[in-house]
């Protein structure tokens, strides 16, 4: 065995380079591959609209079995925004206010984010979990084998399901927080009924914050479904690859969906009225 | 489940989410009036509405007897028009007067009624005369610097 040859001066500096080099061109390798599914994804959608008894069985399992769990949190959040906003509005004597208060944080932030982050963490990995099992069970590549394309057969349906969904879940989060906050605001602590829905009609516009809103949760539904899709669709197939899988979905979504958030209310509503 | 199980289900579902966006979206529109029974609508004007909004509580003796309808310039004089809706069981003789208070030192404004000793009571469509504006605090201020009781805008306009 030879040694190794005397290393040149600056040789470790050129491997730090060439790491970051390494590290660069992976991630740019994986965002581009998100791209060309993405690509794929969206050519696959028409088929989902041809055969739309698929979207509806996805929307059962997306849509509907999330009801209870975003019914059940809206009108929880309702109630503590309910409080907390009391607390706060009484000290300055504008406790009328608490119908605005909890209306605009409802329909502009908390509804779209909230309901996302329920639903990557409900929908999102049961899809992904769904994929990468009918990956593992070498399902998809029975479909290929058959020339039934897998995109437009499993994931397209579930994409387009997945988009419908989250607005409406989003929509159903903040209604039902809205009378949370009506439970605890007027009938709890006595609030006047017309001040808390008259400041509610005066502040909430509805293209403005409503419509916006309805944009935002459309946005983040495209994302946590994308990302769900994904990570099932590219997963390892074995139960720890699945199980990887499940995992980086939810943080993921989380991740993409608050900072999304971020992006979307900058641009959104950073201009005063 | 059967195949028309899941559809009633979905449909339910699409359903509840339309009806809360429209929920919401009538909310932030002006919602059908959420006074329950009768009403009769009187008109006010005001030199000064201040911050009265619309859908604030009219209150006599502290009690609520109505809604503020709405609010609107009158161009012939160019006072607040206010319309005012009570509930039909109260009535409130001729010469009731009607002045915008504040719950609290920065509560929001009301429009409070005092009765006065008239036979004769209020009905659709008639106006009350005897109206006092809101006291803007910038008049207040400025009445008080100034050491005198300017004649503030947020006097007693005794109607015209």
């Amino acid at each position: 065995m030879s040694t190794p040859p005397p290393r040149p001066a600056g040789a470790a500096l050129l491997d730090l380079v060439a790491r970051v080099g390494a590290w660069s061109i992976d991630n740019l390798r994986g965002l581009g591959h998100n791209a060309f599914f993405m690509v794929e994804l969206l050519r696959a959608l028409p088929a989902a609209f041809g055969r739309f008894h698929l979207v509806v069985v996805q929307l059962y399992a997306i849509g509907v079995r999330s009801m209870v769990i975003i019914a059940a949190s809206g009108l929880t959040v309702g109630f503590v925004l309910g409080l907390q906003g009391y607390y706060t509005l009484s000290r300055f004597g504008a406790a009328e206010s608490l119908g605005l208060l909890v209306a605009l944080s409802l329909v502009r932030e908390l509804g779209p984010v909230v309901t996302a982050l329920l639903f990557a963490g409900r929908a999102g990995t049961s899809l992904t979990a769904e994929i990468g099992l009918m990956k593992a069970g070498e399902q998809l590549a029975a479909m290929e084998l058959m020339a039934v394309d897998p995109r437009r057969r499993v994931l397209a349906p579930r994409f387009v399901a997945g988009v419908i969904a989250m607005p409406l879940l989003a929509a159903i989060f903040s209604a039902v927080g809205i009378f949370g906050g009506y439970v605890v605001g007027v009938l709890m602590l006595g609030i006047d009924v017309g001040q808390f829905w008259g400041q509610m009609q005066e502040g909430v516009d509805v293209w403005r914050d409503v419509g916006n809103g309805i944009v935002k949760s459309m946005v983040f539904g495209v994302a946590c479904t994308f990302v769900a899709l994904y990570q099932g669709y590219e997963s390892q197939a074995t139960p720890e690859g699945v199980a990887r899988a499940t995992t980086r979905t939810v943080v993921i979504s989380s991740l993409a969906v608050l900072l999304l958030d971020f992006v979307l209310t900058a641009m959104m509503f950073s201009t005063p009225r | 489940m059967g195949k028309r199980g899941i559809e009633i289900l979905v449909g339910l579902f699409v359903l509840a989410g339309f009806a809360a966006v429209g929920y919401l979206a009538l909310m932030a529109a002006n919602l059908a009036a959420i006074t329950v029974g009768d009403t009769y609508t009187v008109t006010a004007r005001f030199d000064n509405v201040g911050g009265l909004k619309p859908r604030a509580p009219v209150r006599s003796a502290g009690v609520t007897v109505g809604r503020v309808a709405s609010i609107s310039l009158d161009t012939h004089t160019f006072q607040g028009l206010v319309k005012i809706e009570l509930e039909r069981r109260y009535s409130f003789p001729k010469d009731t007067s009607a002045a915008i208070l504040t719950a609290g030192l920065l509560g929001d404004q009301y429009v409070g009624l005092t009765a006065g000793g008239d036979t004769e009571y209020l009905g659709q469509g008639d106006t009350i005369r005897l109206t006092q504006s809101a006291v803007v605090l910038e008049h207040l201020i400025a009445s008080f610097l100034y050491g005198r009781a300017i004649d503030s805008p947020g006097g007693d306009s005794g109607g015209k």
